[in-house]
């Protein structure tokens, strides 16, 4: 069933895309960031494929590699069944446009890519912190945000400031 | 003459809320005007923690996402991890996963009917509602030790065999539910009050509904005929004869039709995998991967030393990254999971089913007066655990 899919993308944009595979019976390819809306619309609009329903937006610190991060889109097709996975190479301070033109789930699926991330949002109507409170500072997913430990406090040690172990 | 808009705001600790969701209303007199969800005050870091533990160690996490459906939320994640390993689930496994995730779309759904129904006025519904869920979670005890966190579904298969007291167990769920869920439609179905709150309260059109990403009972309640358990079947879905109920009201009490409708679908699949449960192990064969039984580690060497191995250092999976969605109650559940070769996984990535619902809330309540709020957030059925993560 991933076949259509996999044909249709390789004629419309041939040389645009920059990897293709199918891996455990999944679509996945990768595309240049600024052919994201092109091909996200053509996978919603393409009366064949109508990938109508955007999964999911998240992201992956591959924090080793120069342009650090995978920005993973997953669309699902009521008509075919099937899932597609697109991803963009972003590095850090790059952006990428936004898709709450198309989907009003993006919004707050952005949202939490933007704060868990930090990789900003062109166009988005309200980027702001999500889940963790406006005045955090860093962004907890990416792979250098080191995992703490907070001692609890109890009343022997009540009045000093919580020790923090890394 | 000059109007101002009063800004109200509602939770974080408000009980029809249903956790900690704190909504900011603007209001015009009675009528709503703008509304913005706040949310993370429930938010525990799950996603990262899993990066630093062992494939097996993250199935508890799990459970305490939506903690009204555990099962649920462990049969995903475990599917997910299968899929990356390429193990095939024996048959019994299989068929005990799917009665288990059933049964939590009740205790789901009864909580839903039961806080949804008391937010609404009809305080009786949840304290018969509740009653109901006790059978369910004394299931649960039964299979796994636990009544709410049960950790029961194990990569490859089950934690343990059934219990010899299963049968007994879900019989009296089976026998017992169909009358009660008829006393529950006596009450609410045709009860002036419940409609009037419901019908024609946060209508959405069938468009937005996929515009807004929304899944589970609020997608089927306007009109799509969708549910991933027939779309893409997992855990042999496709062997169980059920259906999907729809609706076109688009409104609140058409989630509510909805809901109910799944509930007698969950028993009518229960029943069937009860009547037809395979005989045979309940764990793949697969060491290394797959904990052997109590029995193999005491009596066999080899079995000791592959035990010994998987809980300190756990397995390596090829590297590769899988997405598996399921039909959570309360719409898809997703789990992307890239693994780089090593014993932790590099990115464990949920997709909530109640994240992506109520993100939708501002939209359901424009335009309405500030009691059907109340009505809105309680017909997208939302569990805080799993909003937060």
């Amino acid at each position: 069933m991933t076949e259509i899919t996999k044909q249709k993308i390789e004629a419309q944009f041939g040389e645009k895309i920059l990897a293709i595979a199918t891996a455990y019976d999944e679509l996945a390819f990768m595309i240049e960031r600024a052919d994201l809306i092109e091909v996200i619309m053509f996978l919603h609009d393409d009366f064949d494929l109508q990938y109508l329903h955007l999964s999911d937006i998240t992201a992956v610190d591959q924090s080793e590699r120069e342009r650090r991060f995978d920005l993973v889109y997953h669309l699902y097709s009521f008509k075919l069944r099937e899932y597609v996975r697109v991803k963009v190479q972003v590095g850090d301070g790059e952006s990428v446009a936004t898709l709450t033109s198309e989907w009003d789930s993006a919004n707050w699926l952005e949202r939490e890519v933007f704060d868990m991330f930090g990789i900003d949002f062109d166009g988005h109507p309200d980027l702001r912190r999500i889940l963790m409170p406006p005045d955090f500072e860093g962004h907890p997913l990416r792979r250098d945000y080191p995992l703490t430990y907070e001692m609890p406090q109890f009343t022997h040690n009540r009045k000093e400031p919580p020790e923090v172990i890394r | 003459m000059e109007t101002k808009t009063m800004t109200l705001n509602m939770g974080p600790q408000h009980p029809a809320t249903h956790g900690v969701l704190r909504v900011i209303l603007e209001l015009e007199g009675e009528t709503v005007v703008g509304c913005t969800p706040e949310i993370g005050y429930l938010h525990s870091g799950i996603e990262k923690t899993a990066e630093s533990k062992l494939y097996y160690k993250i199935i508890p996490l799990t459970d305490r996402m939506d903690y009204l459906a555990p099962m649920s939320n462990n049969l995903g994640y475990c599917l997910a991890v299968e899929k990356l390993l390429g193990i095939k689930v024996p048959e019994k496994a299989q068929w005990a996963r799917v009665l288990l995730t059933e049964a939590t779309r009740l205790n789901s759904h009864l909580v839903w009917v039961g806080t949804h129904a008391l937010d609404l006025g009809a305080m009786s519904m949840s304290l018969y509602a509740f009653r109901e869920r006790e059978d369910i979670l004394t299931l649960y005890e039964a299979v796994s030790g636990q009544r709410m966190m049960s950790t029961y579904f194990r990569i490859g298969g089950l934690a343990d065999d059934l219990p010899d007291d299963f049968d007994e167990h879900v019989n009296r769920i089976l026998d017992t539910l169909p009358s009660r869920i008829n006393e529950y439609e006596a009450i609410l179905t045709d009860n002036p009050i419940w409609r009037h709150r419901t019908m024609g309260v946060g209508v959405i059109s069938k468009d937005d509904v996929i515009r807004s990403g929304l899944t589970g009972p609020l997608l089927r309640a306007s009109g799509v005929k969708h549910d991933l358990r027939q779309a893409r079947p997992y855990s042999s879905y496709d062997k169980f004869d059920f259906e999907i109920p729809t609706s076109d009201m688009c409104d609140c009490y058409g989630r509510y039709l909805v809901r109910v409708a799944e509930m007698r679908q969950s028993l009518r699949i229960m029943r069937q995998a009860l009547d037809g449960m395979p005989e045979g192990r309940y764990r793949a064969l697969a060491p290394g991967v797959v904990l052997p039984t109590k029995y193999e580690t005491t009596h066999s060497m080899e079995a000791l030393i592959f035990h010994f191995k998987l809980i300190t250092e756990g397995f390596h999976p090829p590297v590769g990254e899988v997405y598996q969605t399921i039909e959570a109650p309360k719409g898809e559940l997703g789990f992307y999971i890239v693994s780089d070769g090593s014993p932790q996984p590099l990115r464990m990535r949920v997709r909530p089913p109640s994240f992506v619902n109520i993100s939708a809330l501002s939209k359901l309540v424009m335009g309405q007066l500030i009691a059907d709020v109340i009505a809105c957030i309680g017909s997208v059925d939302i569990v805080l655990g799993e909003v937060d993560r």
